[in-house]
């Protein structure tokens, strides 16, 4: 399958997962091996003083073996996403960050005015910017215009496991974008991230549905499948669709 | 502690010696300047500036490391 490429990198894998709320730092390992994702999401916190080591990503994942994402989870403001997008960098030594603004703490939808104004800031400072948003095709040109290296619409809220709610939309956004279109967030098993790579995005962020499936690790191989099938349907151009039956097998020579 | 002065360090109020740099800081706490970012007065410092900066009265000072996040 060709390689994604976002601004100056290029990933043979188009699934990219999360690190958060798993039940051991060995189960997450073994799930985010067996999903074949080259990109991992990692968070910025305090440290916990009286245990520096607790809770310390980097105990677990080796940033030679991952290219590490620093979201700006929980921010509620542009100014503290560009915070915390900053500290990312000072972590990480690399200027690539998943951006969020949250508007609404009950449904952790984007706070896309603030996103727009992060992005900006961010882009000017030299960050690759890999923007969380909604699946509004406006928000997603503008943040496109702003210089985001790549796009990131939901499937459907944080941690919800709905699926694909809008295939329409997803799709829209990426028939007219030209950075990547990475869909973030509310895949919660193997058939929506299908769904979801058939509609022609680049490729799927997710975290819940790994973490929280009863075996995660076998999850993630489903999921690995799911979005290669996902692609390869889409690159192979499905059928279309009809209201009335075709036989498959001849109507002649039926013995009588 | 000789001279203590009050400081905020991850949001509690923390005493720490007059004369203490950020080097001596992280030195107690057990904690390698590698794996952590420092924040003070949200400035980040750099690891090279830590040696020569002393606390003072009032600094606010967030040390933050990579935790599992989606």
């Amino acid at each position: 399958m060709e390689q994604l490429t976002i601004a100056d990198r290029s990933f043979s894998s188009r699934l990219m997962v999360g690190t958060g709320k798993y039940s051991t730092p060995q189960i997450m390992i073994d799930a985010i091996r067996a999903s074949g994702a080259e990109m991992v999401t990692v968070a910025v916190r305090r440290v916990d003083i009286s245990n520096p080591e607790r809770d310390a990503i980097l105990c677990t994942i080796s940033p030679e073996e991952f290219t590490l994402l620093p979201n700006t989870a929980g921010c509620y403001s542009a100014e503290e996403a560009i915070r915390f997008a900053r500290l990312g960098r000072a972590a990480s030594m690399s200027e690539w960050v998943k951006l969020e603004v949250i508007g609404d703490q009950e449904t952790l939808l984007p706070d896309t005015e603030g996103l727009l104004e992060a992005t900006k800031v961010l882009v000017d400072e030299g960050f690759v910017v890999l923007a969380y948003t909604n699946d509004d095709l406006v928000t997603a040109l503008r943040l496109e215009d702003a210089g985001a290296a790549a796009v990131m619409p939901l499937a459907s809220p944080i941690g919800s496991g709905l699926g694909l709610l809008n295939p329409l939309n997803i799709g829209l956004i990426k028939a007219r974008l030209t950075v990547p279109v990475i869909v973030d967030a509310g895949v919660g098993t193997a058939s929506d991230a299908c769904a979801t790579m058939e509609q022609g995005v680049d490729g799927i962020l997710m975290n819940t549905a790994l973490a929280e499936a009863k075996d995660p690790v076998q999850m993630a191989t489903a999921m690995r499948l799911a979005v290669d099938a996902g692609r390869f349907a889409y690159l192979s151009g499905r059928m279309a669709k009809r209201e009335w039956a075709v036989p498959s097998s001849p109507l002649q020579g039926i013995p009588g | 502690m000789a001279h203590p002065i009050d400081i905020q360090l991850n949001g509690e109020l923390c005493h720490v010696a007059m004369g203490t740099s950020m080097v001596m800081l992280l030195r107690q706490l057990e904690l390698d300047e590698r794996s952590v970012v420092v924040e003070l007065n949200r400035k980040i410092i750099r690891r090279t500036e830590m040696e020569s900066l002393f606390l003072k009265k009032g600094d606010s000072i967030e040390l933050v490391h990579f935790v599992g996040g989606g």
